[in-house]
C-alpha cells in the first residue's frame, strides 16, 4: 500500500514538472543559431540535400560511430545472453523442448500464404531497403533506416521459413569489415581533408545526384551494411531453436 | 474544438511525449511483469524522443531537405532545425540496443527460474 501511494506520489511530482515545462512552452519561430549554421553552410560546405544526413554523417560523425559501436555492443550484448550451448545434456534438453512443442502443436509450420508472399517480397524488401541507404543524402532516410528495412526482410524470412540458415560467418564478415572500413574513412578524412570523418576526400559530384555529397553514400553504405547484418544477427538469436537451453 | 485548432501543433506533440513518458513510468513502477516493464521502458524511449522532435520544430517548418520544392535561398526561413532530428535518430537506435539486450536478459531469466515475475526474482531484494 505504502509503495504505491510512493510510486502515484512520483507520477504526481513528474506530472508537474511536465506541466510546468509544457505551460513555458512556446514554438519557435526561427532556427537556433547551430541549427541555422548548418542549414546555411551545409548544402555549400558539404553538398548534401538532406541537412539531417549532413549533420549525423560529418558534423556529428564521431557521435554516429559511437551509436554503431553502442549498437554493436548491445548486439554482442544478445549474442552472449542467448548463445547456444553445445554440451551434451543441453542438447537432450532441446530435443525434449522440440518433442513437447510438436505435442503441444505449438510448432506449426508457416502457411502457404506466408511463404508464397516472402518469396515474392523479400527480394522487394531487401532492394528497398538498400535503394534507402543509398539515398541517405538525397531523401529521408539512411543507413540505420536502411538496415531496420533489410533486418525486418530477414524477420520475414525467419517466420516463412523457420528452419532457414543465416550464416554467421557472413554476418560476422559483413560486420566487422563494413565497421573497419568506416573508421579507415574516418582516418582518411584527418589525412586528405579536413578532420576525421570528413566526407571532402571524394569529389562533391553534382548537387543532388545520386553519386554526390562525397564520401556520404559510401559512409551510409557501410553503415546500412552493418546495421542490418547486426539486426538480423540479433533477431536470428531471438528465435526459439537457437535459444536452446542455457 | 476551435481551441485545440488553435494549440501550436509542436504543443500537441510535446504534451503526449511527456503523457507518453508519463505512462511508460507508471508501467515501470507498477507492473510486476518484465515484459511488460520493458514495454514501458519503451514507451517512456517514444515519449522521449516526440518530445525531442517536438522542441525543434519551427511554425510552418518542413523537413531539412533541399529540393525542388526548398531551394537553397529560401531554406533558412522554410525548415525545422535538423540538430534535434539527428538526435533523435541517435537515440532510436541506442533505445533499440537498450531493449534488446533487456529483452534477452529477460529471456535468461526466464529460463533459470520458469518464471517472468519479478518479485520471484529474491536474490537483489532488501
Amino acid at each position: 500500500m505504502i509503495k504505491r501511494l510512493f510510486i502515484l506520489m512520483i507520477l504526481a511530482l513528474m506530472g508537474l514538472i511536465f506541466i510546468q515545462l509544457a505551460s513555458s512552452y512556446t514554438e519557435n519561430s526561427s532556427l537556433s543559431k547551430l541549427g541555422r549554421y548548418y542549414v546555411e553552410e551545409g548544402p555549400q560546405e558539404l553538398g548534401a540535400a538532406n541537412l539531417v544526413t549532413a549533420v549525423v554523417v560529418t558534423y556529428r560523425g564521431l557521435d554516429t560511430l559511437g551509436e554503431v559501436t553502442v549498437l554493436f555492443i548491445s548486439a554482442a550484448g544478445v549474442g552472449l545472453l542467448l548463445r547456444r550451448t553445445r554440451r551434451k545434456d543441453d542438447k537432450e534438453d532441446l530435443e525434449r523442448g522440440d518433442r513437447a512443442e510438436e505435442a503441444a502443436g505449438t510448432h506449426k509450420p508457416a502457411s502457404e500464404i506466408v511463404t508464397t508472399a516472402t518469396q515474392l517480397l523479400l527480394p522487394m524488401v531487401m532492394l528497398f531497403g538498400i535503394y534507402v541507404f543509398l539515398n541517405g543524402h538525397l531523401s529521408p532516410g539512411g543507413g540505420f533506416q536502411g538496415g531496420a528495412i533489410i533486418a525486418s526482410g530477414t524477420m520475414f524470412l525467419l517466420l516463412a521459413l523457420p528452419e532457414s540458415h543465416i550464416s554467421r560467418l557472413l554476418v560476422a564478415l559483413t560486420e566487422s569489415l563494413s565497421g573497419f572500413s568506416y573508421v579507415v574513412i574516418g582516418v582518411l578524412g584527418v589525412i586528405m581533408a579536413g578532420g576525421f570523418l570528413d566526407n571532402r576526400i571524394m569529389g562533391p559530384g553534382t548537387y543532388g545526384a545520386l553519386f554526390s555529397a562525397g564520401a556520404i553514400p559510401l559512409i551510409y553504405t557501410l553503415v546500412g551494411l552493418k546495421v542490418g547484418f547486426e539486426l538480423s544477427a540479433v533477431l536470428d538469436r531471438f528465435r526459439k531453436d537457437d535459444t536452446g537451453p542455457v | 474544438m476551435s481551441i485545440i485548432a488553435e494549440l501550436p501543433l509542436s504543443l500537441i506533440v510535446l504534451c503526449s511525449g511527456l503523457g507518453l513518458v508519463l505512462i511508460g513510468l507508471w508501467g515501470m513502477l507498477t507492473q510486476r511483469n518484465m515484459i511488460r516493464m520493458i514495454i514501458g521502458f519503451s514507451l517512456t524511449d517514444t515519449g522521449i524522443h516526440m518530445v525531442m522532435v517536438s522542441i525543434g520544430y519551427v511554425t510552418g517548418g518542413t523537413a531539412p531537405i533541399i529540393n525542388a520544392a526548398v531551394p537553397v535561398t529560401e531554406a533558412v526561413n522554410r525548415v525545422v532545425d535538423p540538430v534535434p532530428s539527428a538526435l533523435v535518430l541517435t537515440a532510436i537506435v541506442i533505445g533499440l540496443g537498450v531493449t534488446a539486450v533487456m529483452l534477452s536478459f529477460a529471456v535468461r531469466i526466464y529460463k533459470a527460474r520458469k518464471t517472468l515475475m519479478i518479485d520471484e526474482c529474491t536474490e537483489l531484494r532488501w
